[in-house]
């Protein structure tokens, strides 16, 4: 992949939908902008396919750490009022949000 | 027939005479651990809103998660009693979404490296055994609560805005998932119903949930979908979400397979989409639109070193798992000798447990088994409650039928006794006593009883004496009668043969 990537592998479209799923306005101008420089992100780091061999697992963490866990026990908790001192709305100890739309009847 | 959504639907008869169905279950269980997931936030069920929160739960910057090493556990206790393989590296991943009950814009879950794999879960229906595949056992957390204002029914439906707690956002939530289960037939609903009666149990065995569907820590997602008889495909599924009883879980399958077959009939495609369930008409209907709802865009929890399960802690946890539903109904049934169909219902009254301990506390199985089945099983079916539920636990039940065994009281008088510990007036002993129930012994209250009777019918006495020996029955009857059935119909009879034949 990495050695053939003279065209943009990412589309306007591509763009958009990542936009729409993290919930981001992007403007048509951006469109175009962003489809380029995620473009040249990914051949970027693409070159390290080059480097792997099939032997060598992906790996995610940078630390050789397996089985970090913590015992069963309770901590102390946030008061209710700092919880929701952060928040934009509440009501009834609860935070108030707009009306879901779109998602269920 | 239609609905109130509008679906025609076939006659279940006719769906599965031309449609085979093929169904799936998705089943989450939020497991009894003290603490979250991720944080030491407690887990206790019903307390005031947003009062069990953090900053890990809450999603705040800069928190970080720490795995309960508990629900890890518990997790892999579940895959070993599905005869899973337990993966010996796996990681979290983060599933993306925007919900207001997910505070971190992400849900930490599992994703292609689940933590227990390919296991499978036997179900019995009317004495037939369906294999039911289980793909993947995944840890994952659970979300928060929505409560939708301004609807009717805090469905979203209407809402003009919606109040979020988060106590249960973080909870340790564990998903099983099983292949989808082909050649069940008209049996589908029962076999779904029975493979999460049977999860149920299991986990309840395991001690790792309270498994309670009414209260959400055993949650249900029902996937139908149906193909012409002798189709080499499979139809397009649905999945009926939140499905949050036993019986609803028949009822979804039963629902879907109709409607989907009156589409089917008519040409038409079903489409493949999240459907709600209906509690008040056993109905679905449509709801979240599936067309974006899969690019999760998954990708590793970079919070979360990777899980590596210890080759001989697992073997361990194998060792202690504790005896299972399955294998404690065919070791109950073997020493109580009873053929299966018994076993059956005993299991479906609820009653296998209880009987266990009654037997446990000294009665026999078949009088326990009597006790339960009958007098007990009325009672529970008039009060409108669960066996459980009645006032009398198996060692007052067994000390019942020991009371009985004895001769200090007969069946009836056991049920007036019994009236008397639902009334909580004490153990049947005590009842016995304070109510003077006991049986009568040969007083002279009996003798005179037994006297007057055979006065009072000397036509009678003239046939028994003549040789009709069932006549003495209306002797005993008239004597049960005068002690108000505080005799014992075996002594009166010996009492009043005595009698009869000497004069």
């Amino acid at each position: 992949m990495g050695s053939n990537r003279s065209m943009s592998s990412i589309s306007r479209e591509d763009v958009a939908h990542l936009a729409r799923l993290a919930r981001l306005a992007v403007t048509d101008e951006e469109l175009d902008r962003f489809a380029g420089q995620l473009d040249q992100v990914l051949s970027a780091v693409a070159r390290v396919g080059e480097a792997a061999v099939a032997d060598v697992p992906p790996m995610s963490h940078a630390v050789p750490l397996t089985n970090v866990t913590r015992p069963d026990e309770v901590t102390p908790c946030l008061s209710r009022d700092a919880v929701l001192a952060g928040a934009p709305a509440a009501e009834d100890g609860r935070f108030r949000v707009p009306r879901i739309l779109g998602e269920e009847e | 027939m239609t609905t109130t959504t509008g679906d025609r639907l076939v006659e279940f008869d006719d769906v599965v005479a031309r449609y085979e169905p093929v169904i799936g279950l998705e089943t989450h269980v939020e497991l009894g651990t003290a603490s979250k997931m991720f944080c030491g936030c407690p887990t206790t069920f019903g307390a005031e809103p947003n009062t069990q929160t953090c900053p890990v739960c809450l999603g705040m910057p800069g928190s970080l998660p720490v795995a309960n090493a508990a629900a890890i556990e518990a997790t892999i206790r579940i895959g070993l009693a599905l005869g899973c393989r337990i993966a010996s590296w796996c990681r979290f991943a983060r599933k993306n979404y925007f919900y207001p009950d997910i505070p971190k814009g992400f849900q930490t879950s599992q994703y292609d490296e689940p933590l227990c794999t390919a296991g499978h879960l036997d179900v019995e229906v009317d004495g037939e055994t369906y294999r039911v595949e289980i793909e993947r056992v995944h840890l994952e957390e659970d979300t928060g609560k929505n409560l939708h204002v301004g609807g009717a029914t805090g469905r979203i439906h209407g809402a003009d805005h919606s109040l979020v707690d988060f106590n249960r956002a973080g909870i340790p939530l564990v998903e099983i998932v099983t292949r989808p289960v082909p050649g069940v037939g008209a049996r589908a609903p029962e076999v779904a119903r029975a493979y999460v009666a049977e999860l149920r149990d299991i986990v309840q065995a395991l001690g790792v949930s309270d498994v309670r569907m009414e209260q959400g820590s055993l949650r249900c997602d029902v996937n139908t979908s149906l193909a012409p008889v002798g189709s080499l495909e499979w139809g397009t599924r649905t999945e009926t979400k939140n499905v949050n009883s036993l019986r609803s879980v028949e009822r979804a399958v039963r629902f879907e397979m109709r409607r989907q077959a009156a589409v089917l009939d008519d040409g038409g495609r079903v489409l493949q989409e999240t459907r709600h369930f209906h509690e008040e008409t056993g109905s679905t209907s449509p709801g979240r639109s599936k067309e974006e709802a899969t690019d999760y865009r998954y990708f590793p929890e970079p919070d979360l070193v990777p899980i590596a399960p210890d080759a001989e802690w697992v073997e361990k946890l194998r060792v202690d798992l504790p005896e299972l539903p399955a294998a404690r109904r065919a070791r109950l049934q073997q020493e109580w000798g009873l053929p299966a169909t018994e076993m059956t219902w005993l299991v479906n009254a609820g009653a296998l447990g209880l009987v266990e301990e009654t037997v446990a506390a000294g009665a026999s199985p078949a009088e326990a088994r009597k006790w339960w089945l009958g007098e007990l099983a009325r009672r529970a079916n008039d009060a409108g409650v669960d066996l459980t539920g009645l006032a009398v636990t198996p060692a007052q039940v067994a000390e019942l039928t020991r009371l009985v065994a004895e001769g200090t009281i007969n069946d009836k008088l056991a049920r007036q006794a019994l009236d008397g510990v639902l009334a909580g007036e004490g153990g049947p002993a005590q009842v016995v006593e304070a109510r003077g129930l006991a049986v009568m012994g040969e007083s002279d209250e009996l003798v005179a009883a037994v006297d007057a009777a055979i006065a009072g019918a000397p036509d009678v006495v003239a046939k028994v004496q003549a040789g009709k020996v069932q006549a003495l029955g209306a002797l005993v009857g008239a004597v049960m009668k005068t002690t108000r059935g505080k005799a014992d119909a075996a002594t009166v009879k010996r009492m009043l043969e005595e009698r009869i034949v000497v004069s």
